[in-house]
């Protein structure tokens, strides 16, 4: 197994440049992002499937939720999530204050504006693992002062 | 903790399959951008050349190497250096040619390709062609010119994969701006 982290770290910057290098004739800058954000739904998606197959049933919405935050969280993004917190009624915030995309670039602001570019991907990707984990939401991002990143998820109920 | 049983500690392997699955999402979206394999082709191959030129800086921070003295040496440090650290495989190096400027990388078992299958349709496709990106980009910035392709894929039903390397040139440093 590869000794180093930087594999995916290389793949997914070219990913971002790619979709918005091409989106000057192809893509709007909008279809940008969702296309990024489409592609780490489907890798979400496959990797919670790979890393729940032995584990027993989550007991609730709250325990799926502790679960992204410690066990997912550390695999993907090598850390747990600092702070989350609920209103209980299908809102959760997850904190990162060292978010590993955003790590490779240069705290303060020089860069907060394309930031967000670069968490499309993780977006998709915890929806789509919730999404395996039987929980249809929305996800979105904000840059706190990089590298910090905070998420919001949103239940769908129905 | 009644789930810590579940936590799974091999973290390397996560950041492959992490990895793997991130590669195989991009494929699908290129697939779906272009009409033929042939661009899906170039397009990895261009991807893997601006991550060639960026991966080699910190391939060289890591692993301490110095410059090489001629091709084999090259070779050598691609295989056991160069692919044990990004991808955890070393290929078997082989199939000199007689100049010594072409050699094959011989690669048993393809992390980028782990969980694939190509269906029918997709026969032109190369589907790991960012690694000739790659290796070209990275080779580029250590000043040598070289030509990389697929000669064998498993994928496409191959006994191996086998990966071409031929050495153009090297290529001289660059003048400074304003003093020729």
């Amino acid at each position: 197994m590869a000794d180093v982290d930087s594999t995916f770290d290389f793949l997914h910057m070219e990913i971002v440049g790619y979709f918005h290098r091409e989106k000057q004739g192809r893509f709007s800058e909008a279809d940008a992002m969702q296309k990024l954000e489409k592609m780490g739904f489907n890798v979400g998606q496959r990797l919670v499937e790979r890393f729940t197959k032995d584990s027993p049933r989550f007991k609730d919405e709250l325990d799926i939720m502790k679960y992204v935050c410690k066990d997912f969280w550390t695999a993907v993004f090598k850390r747990q999530v600092d702070n989350l917190r609920t209103n209980h009624q299908g809102v959760y915030v997850l904190q990162d204050n060292k978010f590993r995309v955003l790590t490779q670039m240069s705290e303060g602001k020089q860069y907060t504006e394309v930031a967000p570019k670069f968490l499309a991907f993780p977006c998709g990707m915890i929806r789509g693992g919730l999404a395996n984990l039987g929980i249809t939401c929305t996800v979105s991002a904000d840059v706190l002062p990089m590298p910090a990143c905070r998420f919001q998820i949103v239940i769908q109920r129905t | 903790m009644s789930r810590q049983s579940s936590v799974r500690t091999d973290a390397k392997k996560v950041s492959t399959e992490l990895f793997t699955l991130t590669y195989g999402a991009l494929v699908a979206q290129l697939v779906k951008d272009y009409e033929s394999p042939e661009e899906v082709n170039k397009q990895l191959n261009k991807m893997g050349y601006n991550i060639g030129v960026r991966l080699i800086e910190d391939f060289l921070a890591r692993s301490n190497v110095g410059r090489c003295h001629d091709f084999r040496e090259t070779a050598d440090v691609i295989a056991k250096l160069g692919f044990k650290m990004f991808l955890g495989i070393t290929p078997v190096v082989a199939n000199w040619s007689a100049g010594s400027d072409e050699f094959s990388l011989i690669l048993e078992n393809n992390p980028l390709a782990d969980f694939v299958e190509l269906s029918q349709g997709h026969e032109g496709l190369l589907y790991s062609n960012i690694l000739c990106g790659v290796l070209r980009g990275a080779l580029e910035m250590v000043q040598m010119e070289v030509d990389v392709w697929f000669v064998q894929d498993a994928l496409r039903g191959d006994e191996t994969t086998e990966i071409r390397v031929k050495f153009i040139k090297k290529l001289e440093d660059a003048l400074p701006a304003g003093e020729d």
